[in-house]
């Protein structure tokens, strides 16, 4: 199993910090994982991705053109990333601020509105977690134990306390997420 | 009277001076006259006299006292050209405990090693620098220096330091103890008894205050002759430096104990 | 097994230094390896092991801080980027003249001038070929994975202090930047100031009474004795020649065309090798590790085996592929392929390079 990831989105809106969480869970789970940011002027508030591989062997390239899955954030990465889809693949987005939405035919896509949802949890902080929530549902690679286990070891100590919250945030995704019929 | 043959005179009972062991028994490289050979022996004697010699490393810098590994018999580094400030960093942070002493030239300190300088006066590493002016390029064969004073010739100011084009003498050693990690500031020199005297004293405190753990560099300029370069006599660039470098330069101490005396 | 951590290369780097019992750091902060003195001073060595760190004024400072400290016995490293560390050359080469051991990374981005902060292997001339003035070599690792970042510091201090040489980590924007699972070896004691005077005799520690001054220098005056300096330094280069290579070589037992390449590019080639295999194409890797040392020899013996290309894949113009050249000397065919400037390649770019320079040009 080698599952390829690209998550895209704004600078701020926790795309490098939830594939964090999905390597540090594929690490959970005793398998290879990789990371990789594009990094540079994005940090400072533009667009931000980062490729995710989860694989059950030695992962060759970190830096990929196609991917399993897409998830996406922003309309710039929609027009960047709906094309680096494979053919049978996956593409999961946020529809809120996107114009423009995915057409293609040989993928399946879904449809979380995170954004949406974390402002009724009065929460926009967890949003990455719900659209976590909606991946682990649509691909379930990661259990959602590992990605507890995956945040009380990489969390400081002081943030334990929020762990529920971010467990209730992945549920509400994993349950609210929906298949755009194509 | 009689003429006292030569065995006589280095009888024990007749000894009045005698050369430090921490000075090697090599010949001095530097020209007749130059201050480098004694501003050398007050140093080394100054770490005998406070029994530092085995925890003593020195560093040498690029330019005619390149060579001062050969003739401070202790554990010497040589550095880069004006890195001697930062190598002597590396070193203190590394070893609290020993005692860790730079020697540089103005070219060296004031020119090339101006930043090493300035930051490691800054961060106030607990060092000695020693630094000898004398207003130009020695070893490399009498360019101007940093220091250099406005119309004095050199061979890349032939026609003497024209400061419009050329720049000013810089005052770095009255510029370091403007810094809050300067502990001693002292300008001194080495061509009378008297001067010698002196600046053994301020190189005393100066490895004192390391010794002592006192916060800070502590930073002793010798103005000194460079009779070659200056295409002087010795004499003559003795009496030159009095009248010429000493006003500019002026003697004695700037910053005393954490405290600017002047 | 030791501790599993998700690290990003640079703070590898950074927890390998401290783990490996290193007295000091000095370093100043370039994209993209800031992460790296970032790292040491959020986590206090100071407290863990008594290891220092310290932020330099520029890099000519933190690499000369580094000759002081390397003189004086210390297990010591710095890191930068590219333009940092061409400003280092001038210390790396008194380094080596010196003969002092440090490791020290540069995590490669695209130049030339400041360049960009993107990845770029287009460095390799300036790592293999000397650097700074003289003629001197020293040994570079080049890690092509965040566990590589960590190992590679132990190792480094190993080789550095054996043939009291530099050692250099020679990483990319890819490498640093990047996170992995990675298994941290235990920590290593730091040595006592007397085990250090004891087991180094040539470090500058204070002469004792009645013992021989140490001298640290790379000046001779007299041009014999310079000679003599350096050819026992080509001497030692020889020595780590002949037994410090290191390379990985991945289905290349029966492979017809290999690939040749370091660091994140093999990481790409990885892939492209998957792909051409799929395809029916025998290709292998061949992933260098010590890139000086050089694996020729291992080239050579794959070129005796009966491969019929060689394609050398860096993020440069072509530079490691001369030294292809050198090892294969016309053997098989040789060529290269790769995005430079701060772009990477892709897997499908390398294979049709492949396909279009090697197998069918």
């Amino acid at each position: 199993m080698t599952e390829e990831i690209i998550i895209a989105g704004f600078g701020g809106q926790g795309v490098l910090s939830m594939g964090k969480i999905l390597a540090y869970s594929g690490i959970m789970q005793e398998q290879e994982v990789s990371w990789m940011p594009s990094y540079g002027p994005e940090m400072r508030g533009g667009t931000a991705n980062v490729t995710v591989i989860i694989s059950d062997e030695r992962i060759s390239s970190p830096i990929l053109t196609i991917f399993d899955t897409a998830i996406i954030l922003n309309q710039q990465s929609m027009d960047k990333f709906e094309k680096s889809v494979k053919p049978g693949g996956t593409l999961i987005y946020d529809p809120n601020g996107i114009t423009h939405h995915p057409e293609r035919k040989d993928i399946r896509i879904f449809q979380i509105e995170g954004a949406q949802l974390a402002a009724e949890m009065g929460n926009t902080k967890i949003f990455n977690m719900i659209v976590l929530g909606a991946y682990m549902n649509v691909k379930p690679i990661v259990k959602l134990e590992n990605v507890i286990k995956g945040l009380k070891k990489s969390l400081p100590e002081r943030y334990h306390k929020l762990i529920p919250l971010n467990e209730d945030a992945i549920r509400l995704g994993m349950k609210n997420v929906a298949e755009i019929a194509n | 009277m009689t003429i006292p043959s030569l065995e006589e005179i280095i009888k024990p009972e007749n000894l009045v001076y005698e050369k430090t062991d921490l000075m090697t028994d090599k010949a001095l490289s530097y020209c007749p006259g130059c201050g480098h050979g004694t501003a050398h022996r007050i140093i080394m004697e100054v770490i005998e006299e406070l029994g530092l010699e085995e925890d003593t490393i020195g560093i040498a810098p690029v330019g005619c006292s390149v060579l001062a590994y050969e003739f401070m018999n202790i554990d010497m580094t040589q550095a880069a050209h004006g890195r001697a400030p930062a190598v002597a960093t590396g070193i203190k942070r590394c070893w609290p405990d020993k005692i860790v002493f730079t020697y540089q030239g103005d070219g060296d300190l004031a020119a090339i090693g101006t930043a090493e300088t300035i930051h490691a006066c800054n961060r106030g590493e607990q060092i000695v620098i020693v630094f000898i002016n004398n207003g130009i390029y020695g070893m490399t064969g009498g360019q101007m220096a940093p220091t250099t004073l406005p119309g004095m010739k050199s061979s890349t100011s032939p026609y003497g330091r024209d400061v419009e084009m050329m720049g000013n003498p810089l005052k770095i050693t009255e510029l370091v103890a403007q810094l809050p990690g300067t502990f001693f500031v002292t300008r001194q020199a080495v061509h009378t008894p008297a001067a010698v005297r002196k600046a053994k004293k301020a190189l005393k405190k100066a490895f004192e205050n390391q010794k002592d753990k006192k916060p800070g560099v502590s930073f002793v300029e010798i103005v000194s002759n460079c009779n070659s370069g200056w295409k002087m006599t010795p004499v003559d660039a003795n009496k030159w430096m009095e009248e010429n470098m000493f006003p500019y330069y002026p003697m004695g101490d700037i910053k005393v104990d954490g405290q600017l005396v002047k | 097994m030791g501790e599993l951590k998700l690290m990003k290369g640079n703070e590898a780097l950074a927890e390998a230094a401290i783990r490996a019992g290193a007295d000091a750091y000095f370093g100043y902060p370039i994209t993209p390896q800031s992460e790296v003195i970032e790292y040491l001073m959020a986590e206090k060595p100071y407290e863990r092991t008594g290891m220092v760190v310290l932020q330099a004024e520029s890099e000519i400072a933190a690499i000369n801080m580094i000759y002081g400290a390397a003189g004086s016995g210390k297990k010591v490293m710095t890191s930068s980027s590219s333009p940092g560390i061409s400003l280092k050359q001038e210390g790396l080469s008194y380094i080596a003249g010196a003969e002092l051991p440090c490791v020290y990374a540069n995590v490669v981005r695209g130049g030339p001038g400041l360049g960009t902060i993107q990845p770029s292997q287009a460095d390799y001339f300036q790592s293999t070929k000397g650097g700074g003035h003289g003629d001197y070599r020293q040994i570079v690792l080049a890690p092509a994975s965040v566990q590589e970042m960590a190992d590679f510091v132990k190792l480094g201090f190993e080789l550095a202090f054996e043939y009291r040489m530099p050692v250099l980590i020679l990483a990319d924007g890819v490498i640093g930047q990047m996170m992995e699972k990675v298994e941290l070896f235990d920590q290593m004691p730091r040595l006592t100031d007397d085990e250090i005077a004891e087991k180094y005799p040539w470090a500058t520690t204070g002469k004792k009474k009645g013992t021989q001054r140490r001298i640290i220098t790379s000046l001779a005056l007299q041009a014999h004795e310079m000679e003599a300096h350096n050819m026992m330094l080509q001497k030692k280069y020889a020595d780590v020649t002949e037994k410090e290579v290191r390379f990985e070589a991945i289905s290349c037992e029966d492979a017809e065309y290999i690939i040749v390449a370091y660091g994140s590019s093999a990481r790409i080639a990885q892939k492209t090798v998957e792909l051409a295999r799929k395809q029916g194409i025998k290709a292998g890797l061949f992933r260098l590790i010590t890139l000086f040392p050089f694996p020729s020899k291992a080239l050579q013996n794959l070129c005796k085996q009966g491969v019929k290309g060689f394609l050398a894949v860096e993020m440069s113009a072509g530079q490691m592929v001369e030294d292809v050249m050198l090892s294969v000397r016309g053997c098989a065919k040789v060529d290269h392929f790769g995005r430079f400037g701060g772009t990477i390649h892709t897997p499908e770019e390398v294979l049709n390079a492949l396909k279009s320079k090697i197998i069918g040009g």
